[in-house]
């Protein structure tokens, strides 16, 4: 068991991970999420760059995503703008074009995703080979911070609702905290039409269609700390489409 | 072919639906089935939808609430903005 665990740590060092940033104003998250990033991928001597997606931001997000690169380097900040807002399915694409790792991270630049999280996923990763990780919310340790009874009953009963339709075999759906296998990434891409939420819901149930194999680490999800973050009558009629969709279609 | 999620439910659902029906045909004398045989589908979806109330009413109350993580996160945000200021990044924002 111990030389097994060496082997992949061994491994492990051999692998690049592009950690994907879509940042649309997130001028006062951008750097704290940099900051933990790189905090928690050079403790765990990972090889890693970060690709900033900055969909034109008015607030100045580019511009500290500047700042950034010129500390840390250009080979760990890599910057990617495009001039407007396009969606987050294109911009995965985006930055999948220019990252050199062979793993790509997902996640949200508005801190409620954790990095501490990302070293947990490339090992259960190594661990069992799995072509997809998976943050989720709904077992093991993981949750929520800053939801009221509302927000949990609404994302319990959607959930629910999801298990009994689809059976996916994986908790957590609408997460967007994953960890991919770069060519299985751009092939689920290539598969899905949804957006937004949407999206991260068709990815992970077509990548259970295309038999590719998913492991969970039990993530906690602390709300937008800056900013707001919406959950109105649009996003649940979005999510209704999307799962009738996915119900049709899988 | 494969088949998709809702072909498997339409699937599944007319063997049940087709089941029922022919119970109740296949008795002799319908006035003495015993009610639950008639009422077998209204039973179904009521203990379905009470599993359903019960089942997400319990996963809201143990939806663990990340105290700790956000007391973490916000020591964090203050140890990241103070080693940024120092190695030269300027904040729009003051804390």
């Amino acid at each position: 068991m111990n030389s097994s665990i060496k082997d992949i740590s061994k491994q492990i060092k051999y692998n690049k991970y592009s950690i994907l940033l879509p940042t649309y104003n997130e001028v006062e998250n951008l750097p704290i999420i940099i900051w933990l990033i790189i905090k928690y991928m050079d403790e765990s001597n990972l090889q890693y760059e970060i690709i900033v997606i900055d969909d034109g931001s008015p607030d100045g997000t580019f511009a500290m995503a500047i700042q950034l690169q010129n500390l840390y380097g250009k080979d760990k900040i890599v910057l990617r703008p495009r001039t407007k807002k396009m969606g987050l399915g294109t911009a995965y694409i985006h930055g999948i074009k220019y990252s050199t790792g062979s793993f790509i991270v997902i996640m949200d630049a508005d801190l409620s995703h954790h990095p501490k999280f990302i070293p947990r996923m490339i090992k259960k990763q190594k661990l069992y080979d799995y072509d997809i990780v998976t943050g989720t919310r709904y077992c093991g340790k993981g949750g929520v911070y800053g939801w009221d009874f509302r927000r949990k009953l609404i994302s319990r009963g959607a959930n629910f609702i999801t298990q009994i339709m689809l059976r996916p075999g994986v908790t957590d759906l609408t997460g967007s905290f994953r960890l991919y296998k770069k060519n299985v990434l751009e092939e689920l891409i290539k598969s899905s039409v949804s957006k937004g939420y949407v999206f991260q819901m068709e990815i992970i149930v077509r990548a259970r269609q295309l038999y590719y194999t998913i492991g969970e680490v039990p993530i906690s999800f602390v709300d937008r700390v800056y900013g707001e973050s919406k959950l109105g009558s649009s996003e649940i009629i979005q999510f209704i489409k999307g799962l009738l969709y996915l119900f049709a279609t899988i | 072919m494969r088949m998709t999620k809702l072909m498997e439910w339409i699937l599944v659902g007319l063997l049940v639906l087709s089941s029922w029906i022919a119970v109740l045909i296949g008795k002799p004398n319908y006035a003495n089935l015993n009610w639950y045989y008639k009422w077998f589908p209204v039973i179904f979806i009521f203990l379905f939808a009470v599993y359903a109330v019960i089942t997400v009413l319990y996963r809201v109350f143990t939806f663990n609430n990340c105290k700790a993580a956000a007391i973490e996160l916000q020591n964090q945000i203050k140890e990241a903005r103070a080693d940024l200021e120092s190695k030269g990044i300027s904040f729009k924002k003051q804390l």
